[in-house]
C-alpha cells in the first residue's frame, strides 16, 4: 500500500490541482513543471523515511523483534537492514511515480540533468535520519508512538521549502532552514532550473548537515535501544 | 588412558556451568521482579523455573537473553561476559517462546533460511529440511505464517530455535498452544537433544506434569525470590505434597491468601 497507493493519490491529486493551475496564462507552465518535480523529490524523503519505519513496524506487528533481538545480529546492522529494504522500497514505489508523472503529464524528471542524482540522494538519507529517530521513539513509547511512521516527515516540510523559495519565509524561519538538509536540496533544485549549473554550496550543507543528523539519529537509537533494555519493555514492544 | 579422557569429559560435562548467576535483581522503580538470586545451569541439564504469574521467571530469562538490564548481579554464559561477547554468546544459544511469532509474510521455509543466516548456519538447506521433517512441518513449508494456527507457528519457533544446534536453549513455555501429541513429541525430541548433544535447556512452563517429567533440576521463583531448588521429587518432598502440581497450587493459593 505505501509503495503504490499513495504516491499514486499524492501524484494525481498535485497533478490535477498543476493541470488546473496551467489553464493561467503567463508564467505558470514553468511553475507547475517544478510542483511536479518537487512533489516526486518530496516524495523520495517522506518513502526513504516510512520504507524503515514501516519495516519497523512490521517486525513489531509480527511479535518478531525478540526473534531478532536475542540473535547474533548487532543494533547496527538491524538499522542497516532497514535502510536496506527502504531503499528497495524507494525504487519501486519512485519509479512508479516517475512514470506516471511522464505518461499522465509529460513530466520528465531526468530533464534536471544528473544533478538531480546527489540532490536526491541527500534526500533519502534525510528521510532516513528521521525514520531511525521515529523507530526510536516508537521502541520506547510503543503503539502510542506509531502515528509518528505517517506524520513525522510533514513536519519539516514548512521548513523545507518545497513548493516555495526561501526568501519568501519569515526571516526567524528562513534561520532555521539553513539547518534543514532538504531546505538546501529544494534552493538547489529551484537553482538547477533557473541557472542550469549544479548548486556547489547547497549540495555540500545538505551532505553535512545529513552527517550530523545521520549520526544523531543512530545515537538516538542506540540510546532508547539502551533505556527500553533497562526499563525491561523490550519484550513488550508492539503489545 | 582413553578411559580416563572419557571420564575426564564425562565429568566435565557434569560440572561445567554453562550459565551461572550470581545476586542477580531486577527492580522496575521501588518493586522488584528478581531478587538477588543465584543460580546455574549445567552442561547437558535441563533446569525448570516455575512460579506463579509474576514470580519472575521472564524476567529472569530475559536477563540471560540480554532483552533486560540486571540492576546489579553477575550473568555468565559459557564463561563469557554477555556485555562484552554478545554475538558470541547469542550466536551459540537460541530462544523460543510460544509468545513470540515470526515475519507474517513470510512462508514457513523463508523465515527459516532467514533466521540460518542470521544464525550463519553451514548447510543451510540440510538443516532446514531435517528440522521441518522433525517437527512435521514439511505439508506447510511453503505457507505464509499469517495463515498459521499457532500451533502450527509454536512449531516452526521451535524449529528455529534448532537451527545453529544451540549449547544453551532458552524456552519460554514452548508447548503452551501444542495438542498433546505435539507437546509429547516436542518433549522426547528435547530429552534427547539434551541426552545425545549435550544441549542444556532452561524450561519455564506452567504445566507441571511436564516440568516434572522432563526437568532435571527445578528452580521455584515466588515474588522474585527462588523459595526452592533442586531434584522434583526434593521440592514435593519439600513442600509435602503428591505431584509438583499439588505444591504450586499450595504455593500460589498461600500467597493470593496474603493478598
Amino acid at each position: 500500500m505505501e509503495i503504490f497507493y499513495w504516491p499514486l493519490l499524492d501524484l494525481l491529486m498535485w497533478g490535477f490541482i498543476s493541470t488546473y493551475l496551467s489553464t493561467f496564462q503567463g508564467a505558470l507552465p514553468k511553475f507547475i513543471g517544478f510542483i511536479i518535480g518537487a512533489l516526486i523529490m518530496w516524495d523520495i524523503l517522506f518513502r526513504s523515511q516510512q520504507g524503515l519505519t514501516i519495516s519497523f513496524l512490521e517486525d513489531m506487528w509480527s511479535r518478531n523483534l525478540l526473534n531478532l533481538f536475542v540473535s547474533p545480529l548487532s543494533v547496527l546492522e538491524y538499522i542497516c537492514s532497514l535502510l536496506v529494504v527502504s531503499i528497495i522500497k524507494l525504487v519501486f514505489s519512485s519509479g512508479m511515480m516517475i512514470a506516471l508523472a511522464w505518461l499522465l503529464y509529460s513530466y520528465n524528471i531526468f530533464e534536471l540533468g544528473i544533478y538531480i542524482v546527489p540532490l536526491a540522494m541527500n534526500l533519502i538519507v534525510m528521510g532516513w535520519a528521521i525514520g531511525i529517530i521515529t523507530t526510536g521513539i516508537i521502541l520506547r513509547y510503543g503503539q502510542e508512538a506509531e502515528v509518528l511512521a505517517w506524520g513525522i516527515a510533514f513536519l519539516f516540510q514548512p521548513f523545507s521549502a518545497v513548493f516555495y523559495p526561501v526568501d519568501i519565509l519569515p526571516p526567524l524561519v528562513q534561520t532555521i532552514t539553513r539547518f534543514i538538509p532538504s531546505a538546501h536540496v529544494f534552493e538547489g533544485m529551484r537553482y538547477v532550473i533557473s541557472t542550469g549549473t549544479f548548486p556547489v554550496e547547497h549540495f555540500i550543507w545538505a551532505v553535512v548537515l545529513n552527517i550530523i543528523y545521520l549520526i544523531l539519529a543512530i545515537m538516538f537509537f542506540c540510546w532508547n535501544f539502551k533505556a527500553v533494555k533497562k526499563k525491561g519493555i523490550l519484550a513488550n514492544v508492539g503489545e | 588412558m582413553t578411559r580416563n579422557n572419557t571420564k575426564n569429559k564425562i565429568i566435565k560435562m557434569i560440572i561445567e556451568n554453562v550459565i551461572e548467576a550470581r545476586g542477580l535483581t531486577k527492580c522496575f522503580g521501588q518493586v522488584c521482579a528478581v531478587q538477588n538470586i543465584d543460580f546455574e545451569l549445567r552442561r547437558g541439564e535441563i533446569l525448570g523455573i516455575l512460579g506463579p504469574n509474576g514470580a519472575g521467571k521472564t524476567t529472569t530469562m530475559h536477563m540471560l537473553l540480554g532483552l533486560t538490564t540486571p540492576s546489579s548481579g553477575e550473568i555468565k554464559i559459557l564463561g563469557l561476559d554477555p556485555d562484552k561477547d554478545r554475538e558470541e554468546i547469542l550466536g551459540r544459544i537460541n530462544f523460543s517462546s510460544s509468545y513470540v511469532s515470526l515475519p507474517y509474510s513470510l512462508t514457513v521455509r523463508e523465515n527459516l533460511l532467514v533466521f540460518a543466516r542470521l544464525y550463519s548456519v553451514k548447510n543451510k538447506k540440510e538443516k532446514i529440511a531435517e528440522l521441518l521433517s522433525l517437527f512435521q512441518l514439511e505439508s506447510i513449508k511453503n505457507i505464509p505464517i499469517r495463515k498459521l494456527s499457532s500451533g502450527q507457528i509454536t512449531r516452526v519457533s521451535l524449529a528455529k530455535a534448532l537451527l545453529n544446534d544451540p549449547e544453551i536453549l532458552l524456552l519460554d513455555e514452548p508447548t503452551a498452544s501444542l495438542d498433546p501429541d505435539i507437546a509429547d513429541k516436542t518433549k522426547k525430541l528435547l530429552s534427547d537433544k539434551k541426552d545425545r548433544d549435550g544441549t542444556s535447556i532452561l524450561y519455564t512452563s506452567h504445566n507441571m506434569k511436564e516440568m516434572e517429567e522432563l526437568c532435571d533440576r527445578l528452580l521455584f521463583l515466588d515474588h522474585g525470590r527462588i523459595i526452592a531448588s533442586g531434584l522434583p521429587e526434593d521440592i514435593i518432598k519439600k513442600f509435602g505434597g503428591e505431584n509438583l502440581e499439588e505444591v504450586f497450587l499450595k504455593i500460589a493459593r498461600k500467597e493470593q491468601a496474603q493478598v
